[in-house]
C-alpha cells in the first residue's frame, strides 16, 4: 500500500481522467483490471455533448483527441460516482471542471455526497473554450479555483496541469499556493492533424490534444521541473504504456502515474505495469517506490 | 490511424430510406460484423458496419446520414477501421438462423453469404416496416429459406420477426445471429432466453461512439462496463444478461435515454 495525499493505493497506476470514466460500471471494470485508483471523466456544471467526431484518432506517434468535455452534468453523474465508490474497491477521484472558481465550487459541492476520495481539477483541457486550459494558463485563476474547491472539499484536491504554457512550474506553484494537495502533470499537448486528401482538419474541433508516445519526454521534463520546485507530490501522466515508462516518470519525480490512452494496448496495462515496477524494484534492491521517486535529481 | 480517403465509386438505392455506398477500397481482412468510422468531412464521423467488403449500407436517420446522402458517385469520405469484434462464423455443417430487422440486415447479408459456403442450412427471418423497406431480400433468398414479415402487412406476413421466431423450433439451429432495432432484439433475446438458446446467439449492438477505438469509454454498457466499439459491437447473448440492453443507452453527454 502506498499513500498519496492520504489515499491508500495498492499500486501506483491510476486511470487518467477522460478514459473509460463516463460510467460507474466502466470505472469499476478498470479497477478490476488492476488500476490502483481511478479518475472519473471530467464533470462540469451542465450536460455537454462534446465536439463532433472524429473526436480521437491514432497517429504513428500517439493519439490526437478533442472530446470537448462531454459529460452529463454533476447531477446526472452523481449516481455513477456513488456506484463506482460502492464497488470499485480502490480510491475514486472525481475530475471536475468549470469556467471560474464559482463553477468549480458548485460542481465539487454537487459531488461531495458521492464521497469521492479526492478531487482532480481539470484546468488543462486544451480544446474547450472557456474551460480547462483557458483557466489553467493563468496562475491567479489556478490559485483562485484551487482555493475555492479546497475551502469546501473534505477530500484532497489534485490539480491537473497543462503543458501548453511557458513555465509549468509557475502554474504548479499557483496550485500549491491555492492549497492543492498534489499536482497531476501533464494534460495533452495542443496538436492538429490535417487530411491531405481534402485539406480538412481531421478532428471535429479542428485541433485538439496530443497524448501517447510523443508527449512522454515533454511530460518527463515537466514532472522533473515540478518535483524540483514544489513541496507537494506530483502524479506523472503522459505517454505511459509500459513499466519502463512508469519507472522513468517516477525517477523524474512522480509519486504515482496515470495511464490514459495507454489502455489502447489492452486493459491489462495496469497489472502489467505494476508487475514490471515490482520486478524492477526487487531486481535493483529497492524496497519501495519512494526509493526511486525523483532519483534523477541526484544523478550528475 | 488517420482516416484514409475512400472514393465512392457506386451508390445503390436499396430502399426508400437506405442506400449502399461502394468504396474504391475493399477491407479484405475485415471480420463480418466489424464496423468502419465513416467521416463525412466537415460534418461528423459515424460508425457503420460493412454490408460488403467494400461498402456500407446507411439509413437516413439524422444530420450526418442526411449529409452522407448528398454525396454523389465520384465523391469521397474518410474511413477508419475496420474496428471491433465481428460475428463468430459458423463451422462446417452447422445450421444458422439470422434474424434481421430493417437496416439491421446490413451486417447479416454478408454473414448469410459466408454461412452458405459452410453451413448445412441458412434460414433468415427478415422484417421491415413495409414491403419497400425490406433490405437485401435477394441476398438472403440466395442463401436459403427466408421468412418475411412487415409491420403493416404490405408483404407476406403482417407482424414482427419475433412472431416467426416464436413458431420456429430454434433447437434445430447451431448458431443464431440478430441485428435490428434494440427493442426488436430485446424481444428476440426474451424468446431465446426462454428457449435456452442465448449461448449460441450473437447480437450486433448500436451505441453512440466517440473514439471508436476503445479508449474514451463513451459507449460503455452497464453493468459490466463493456465497450461496444471494442468489446463489441457483436456480443454473445450470455454477455447481455443483466445488462442495460433493451433498457437504456447513453447519448453523447453520457446522459441515459430509456428505450
Amino acid at each position: 500500500m502506498m499513500n498519496i495525499t492520504g489515499l491508500h493505493l495498492k499500486n501506483p497506476t491510476i486511470l487518467a481522467a477522460g478514459i473509460m470514466g463516463t460510467t460507474g460500471a466502466s470505472l469499476i471494470r478498470m479497477a478490476r483490471e488492476g488500476a490502483g485508483a481511478v479518475v472519473t471523466k471530467s464533470i462540469g456544471p451542465q450536460p455537454k455533448d462534446g465536439h463532433s467526431n472524429p473526436s480521437m484518432v491514432k497517429l504513428e506517434c500517439g493519439y490526437l483527441n478533442a472530446m470537448g468535455l462531454p459529460n452529463p452534468s454533476y447531477e446526472a453523474f452523481l449516481p455513477e460516482l456513488e456506484k463506482a465508490k460502492d464497488k470499485a474497491g480502490v480510491p475514486v477521484i472525481a475530475s471536475i471542471f468549470g469556467g471560474d472558481p464559482e463553477e468549480f465550487r458548485m460542481v465539487a459541492e454537487g459531488l461531495i455526497s458521492g464521497k469521492p476520495d479526492a478531487f482532480e481539477l481539470n484546468v488543462s483541457c486544451p480544446h474547450a473554450m472557456g474551460y480547462g486550459a483557458s483557466v489553467g494558463t493563468d496562475p491567479s485563476m489556478v490559485k483562485a479555483v484551487t482555493s475555492a474547491v479546497c475551502e469546501i472539499a473534505d477530500a484532497p484536491v489534485w490539480v491537473k496541469l497543462t503543458p501548453n504554457v511557458t513555465d509549468i512550474v509557475t502554474i504548479g506553484k499557483a496550485a500549491q499556493a491555492g492549497g492543492a494537495d498534489a499536482v497531476v502533470a501533464i494534460n495533452t499537448v495542443r496538436g492538429m492533424a490535417i487530411d491531405i486528401h481534402s485539406g480538412y482538419p481531421v478532428l471535429g474541433n479542428r485541433f485538439g490534444g496530443l497524448s501517447g508516445e510523443a508527449v512522454r519526454p515533454v511530460a518527463v521534463k515537466c514532472v522533473y521541473d515540478l518535483n524540483a520546485n514544489l513541496d507537494i507530490p506530483i502524479i506523472g501522466v503522459g505517454g505511459i504504456s509500459t513499466w519502463q515508462h512508469a519507472v522513468e516518470m517516477i525517477m523524474a519525480g512522480a509519486s504515482a502515474v496515470q495511464i490514459g490512452s495507454g489502455v489502447f494496448e489492452g486493459l491489462n496495462v495496469f497489472s502489467d505495469i505494476t508487475a514490471g515496477i515490482n520486478w524492477f524494484l526487487k531486481e535493483h534492491g529497492y524496497t519501495k517506490i519512494e526509493d526511486i521517486t525523483g532519483i534523477a535529481h541526484e544523478r550528475f | 490511424m488517420l482516416p484514409m480517403n475512400a472514393n465512392i465509386v457506386r451508390i445503390v438505392d436499396e430502399t426508400p430510406s437506405t442506400r449502399t455506398f461502394f468504396f474504391d477500397h475493399s477491407f479484405e481482412d475485415a471480420m463480418i460484423g466489424q464496423f468502419v468510422m465513416v467521416w463525412i468531412r466537415g460534418v461528423d464521423e459515424i460508425p457503420m458496419t460493412l454490408s460488403y467488403k467494400n461498402a456500407v449500407t446507411v439509413q437516413k436517420v439524422g444530420d450526418a446520414t442526411s449529409r452522407l446522402f448528398e454525396i454523389q458517385e465520384g465523391g469521397s469520405v474518410g474511413l477508419r477501421g475496420p474496428f471491433g469484434r465481428g460475428f463468430t462464423l459458423p463451422e462446417e455443417g452447422e445450421s444458422a438462423l439470422l434474424i434481421a430487422g430493417g437496416v439491421g440486415a446490413a451486417p447479416l447479408a454478408p454473414l448469410a453469404e459466408k454461412a452458405l459456403s459452410v453451413c448445412s442450412q441458412v434460414t433468415t427471418i427478415l422484417g421491415a416496416r413495409n414491403v419497400n423497406e425490406l433490405l437485401f431480400m435477394d441476398r438472403f433468398l440466395q442463401c436459403g429459406q427466408v421468412y418475411i414479415t412487415t409491420d403493416d402487412g404490405s408483404a407476406h406476413r403482417c407482424g414482427f420477426v419475433t412472431d416467426v421466431l416464436d413458431e420456429l423450433d430454434v433447437s434445430g439451429y447451431d448458431r443464431i445471429y440478430t441485428c435490428g432495432p434494440e427493442m426488436m432484439m430485446k424481444r428476440v433475446f426474451g424468446i431465446l432466453e426462454r428457449e435456452r438458446a442465448l449461448e449460441r446467439t450473437e447480437f450486433s449492438l448500436h451505441r453512440y461512439f466517440k473514439c471508436g477505438i476503445g479508449i474514451c469509454g463513451a459507449c460503455c454498457m452497464d453493468d459490466a462496463g463493456v465497450r461496444v466499439c471494442k468489446d463489441g459491437p457483436v456480443f454473445n447473448g450470455k454477455e447481455l444478461v443483466g445488462s442495460e440492453f433493451g433498457e437504456y443507452s447513453r447519448g453523447p453527454s453520457g446522459q441515459k435515454k430509456s428505450f
